[in-house]
């Protein structure tokens, strides 16, 4: 082996450190707010609003808009590129905005799924030409950590050898060049909920991706410390017929995750992944009651279960932005108390809060 | 992927994750009494006591009958293949007597190296064949956990991928078996100490080497609540001219380990590798004062470090039974101590117990 060619120095272990730490500080987590156009298109045609620039600048303004109550449970906001440089209607950068709450700003800098000749529908990531030019040009632009997010599915003969090896490969060829640039690399290793297979289906395949995923991270000299995970919940195909508890999903979780990431990573920050609002905060304040050892922070970077209520009080109308922004607020707040297992439950059923947000094979 | 078909069943899994736990439960450690014939004739020659089975009986029949306190520091003893069927004086069996302390009995699985033709002398371990009838043998025998060391050196081109992927592939092929039978596997990925590189390439190296140890039994379904490690510490080689601190050895062994051993592990059982007995006991004591999250045990499996000083007051001779009783009970209690970071510097040492125990490339 030769001898060792340091990928960091230690002044940038430091900073990518610190930054990981500041996102996942205790009781806080992430807003995915990074749709793409075209899952923006999605969103917005459920309420009956139009998919235009200023539509998704006006409703990125109404999460945007809220106040210092966010500050204690949101540590970061994953942004869309063409929202990192939008700006309110008093002309401010959204990215001034979120900075001046003390939380950290996040790019999406993955370029959507291919797929895999020679596969059963599988797929990998695309988006590392150039990426290290991209990343220092964000890191000017006030980002300071990234996300990709790779997708994998279960199936009889899926995810196939071929889609781990990939797919892990893609992950941590990003990662390493995110760290070059001083940007931490938000890994997303999403393996979605489609199918019929059961809760230890899915925990026996979480467990192979994740095992994968860190050995790539170790083959391409990843600095741990500096990168947060952000997997699926451990839960049953959405098919399935066995219903299981929180406290099942909190269990096979927790387990996958113990027998597979190391407790270098500071943080876990888990995908909602078609959850509806209320179970993905359920889920979450089970997985911080869970009786095992867990030496990472278990937190949220939620997309849909953080905005699903605001977007429906929103409706596209600006008389409606208050009380849209309150409901992200009342959602931020509740899974804030969920990453610290303090979350009691709404108590209410019904409403966009407990709706399923499943959508058939999801891509942003 | 096909289906995943369990490996074991729930019930053989707690019977392991019991034993791993008994074994390192509250600052207990382990015992290596497990020297193959010609490692004893080494140690028996300093004494210059004569290699003969009788000879080695007599001096492993005084340490198993020390007093039963014993067990409040001895968790575990891993025997050599003889020694699991030899009794003492009376003829009661070495087993049951450690049995009866509470001791859990182990023994050496692997049967040598062989070399791995095209690299810079490296090696292979030997021992896969017949392996599950030898364990199953044992386990009727009283045999609850298994221990298989495979060794990597620091060198010029050295580890190479190749050894590195053949040793932990052994390891791991060999874990898989021993917990088909009941045995709990003691993983030992051996970086050894031979050379004059630092410290923070010791950390590179071993930090390369557990993240495949860990892919590897992953890959091979082994059970992880359900073993142990058995690791070097991190420290410079030994013909580094740069001296370093336990402090210094504590971080970056405890860096290490926490980028590349999963939380599910119980318990990390370092080797001693040649340091003396004062070094093996302040090393363990500072890994265990270490800031950094420490989710698993941290304790020890020491040979030379728990028997030197013991041999030198057995020098052959019946009549020191006591003497040598006494030291090997002063250095289990020491280690205790370390491993809940509580052990406090006398200050005093007998020659023997700061004499350095290098060997170079040293074999059991």
């Amino acid at each position: 082996m030769p001898h060792s060619y340091p990928a960091l120095s230690a002044e940038q272990k430091k900073e990518l450190s610190d930054i990981a730490l500041r996102i996942v500080a205790p009781g806080k987590g992430i807003l995915a707010a990074d749709e793409s156009v075209g899952s923006m298109a999605k969103r917005l045609s459920q309420i009956g609003v139009e998919n235009t620039e200023e539509n998704r600048r006006l409703y990125r303004q109404v999460l945007f808009s809220a106040d210092d109550r966010v500050k204690k449970c949101i540590g970061g906001v994953i942004f869309f590129h063409e929202t990192l440089y939008q700006k309110d209607d008093n002309g401010v950068p959204f990215v001034r905005t979120i900075q001046d709450k003390g939380i950290v700003v996040g790019i999406k800098v993955d370029k959507g799924v291919v797929p895999l000749a020679g596969t059963d529908g599988e797929t990998t990531t695309q988006g590392l030409d150039g990426l290290s030019e991209r990343c220092a040009q964000y890191k000017k632009d006030g980002a300071n950590f990234a996300k990709w997010r790779c997708v994998l599915k279960i199936s009889e003969r899926t995810p196939s050898a071929l889609a781990i090896l990939e797919n892990t490969n893609v992950l941590a060829r990003y990662a390493s060049i995110c760290q070059q640039n001083g940007i931490v690399p938000i890994v997303e290793p999403e393996i979605l909920p489609d199918g019929d297979h059961d809760l230890k289906r899915c925990q026996y395949v979480t467990e192979k991706v994740l095992a994968a995923v860190y050995k790539a991270l170790s083959d391409h000299h990843v600095y741990l410390e500096g990168t947060l995970l952000k997997p699926n919940m451990v839960t049953p195909g959405h098919a399935c017929p066995i219903k299981y508890s929180p406290e099942e999903i909190a269990m096979a979780t927790v387990t996958a995750l113990r027998r597979t990431v190391p407790p270098a990573v500071p943080g876990v920050t888990f995908l909602s992944g078609g959850q509806s609002e209320e179970e993905a905060s359920l889920n979450l304040n089970a997985i911080n009651r869970c009786p095992l050892p867990r030496p990472w922070a278990l937190t949220f970077s939620y997309g849909r279960a953080l905005q699903a209520s605001a977007l429906n009080a929103w409706r596209g109308q600006q008389d409606n932005a208050g009380a849209a922004t309150e409901e992200f607020i009342k959602r931020a707040e509740v899974n804030g108390l969920a990453a610290q297992g303090k979350y009691e439950g709404s108590g209410e059923d019904g409403g966009a809060a407990a709706q399923s947000l499943y959508i058939a094979n999801h891509a942003y | 992927m096909a289906p995943r078909f369990p490996a074991l069943t729930s019930e053989q899994k707690k019977e392991l994750s019991e034993i791993a736990q008994r074994i390192v439960t509250n600052g207990k450690g382990i015992l290596a009494a497990d020297e193959s014939v010609g490692t004893m004739g080494n140690r028996l020659q300093r004494i210059k006591v004569e290699n003969t089975e009788e000879n080695r009986r007599q001096f492993r029949e005084i340490l198993f009958t020390v007093d039963n306190s014993i067990n409040q520091s001895i968790g575990g003893v891993i025997l050599f293949h003889e020694t699991l069927y030899q009794k003492d004086g009376q003829g009661k069996l070495f087993r049951n007597i450690l049995k009866e302390k509470g001791i859990v009995v182990g023994i050496k699985l692997d049967q040598g190296s062989a070399p791995l033709a095209g690299t810079n002398k490296e090696t292979t371990i030997q021992g896969l064949d017949g392996l599950s009838e030898r364990c199953a043998q044992y386990k009727k025998d009283g045999a609850d956990f298994g221990k298989w060391r495979a060794v990597l050196r620091i060198d010029n081109q050295c580890p190479s991928n190749l050894a590195i992927q053949e040793n932990a592939n052994t390891l791991a092929r060999y874990a898989s078996i021993c917990q088909q039978n009941g045995l709990v596997p003691i993983v030992e990925p051996e970086v050894i100490p031979d050379g004059d590189h630092d410290l923070e390439h010791c950390q590179y190296v071993t930090e390369k080497v557990l993240a495949a140890v860990y892919k590897a039994l992953n890959d091979h379904h082994v059970y992880l609540e359900g073993t142990l490690l058995k690791p070097n510490m991190v420290t410079a080689g030994h013909a580094c001219t740069k001296k370093y601190t336990p402090e210094q050895v504590a971080m970056a062994t405890v860096t290490a380990l926490h980028r590349t051993v999963p939380a599910a592990v119980p318990g990390i059982c370092f080797l001693s590798g040649g340091m003396s007995e004062e070094d093996a006991t302040l090393n363990l004591n500072a890994i265990n004062l270490c800031p950094l999250p420490k989710p698993w045990k941290l304790s020890f499996s020491y040979g030379r470090a728990l028997q030197a000083s013991a041999l030198a007051a057995w020098g052959g001779k019946a009549a020191n039974k006591k003497a040598t009783q006494e030291a090997f009970m002063k250095r289990a209690l020491a280690n205790c101590q370390a491993a809940k970071g509580q052990y406090v510097h006398t200050g005093s040492s007998a020659a023997a117990s700061t004499q350095s125990l290098f060997t170079a490339c040293y074999t059991y």
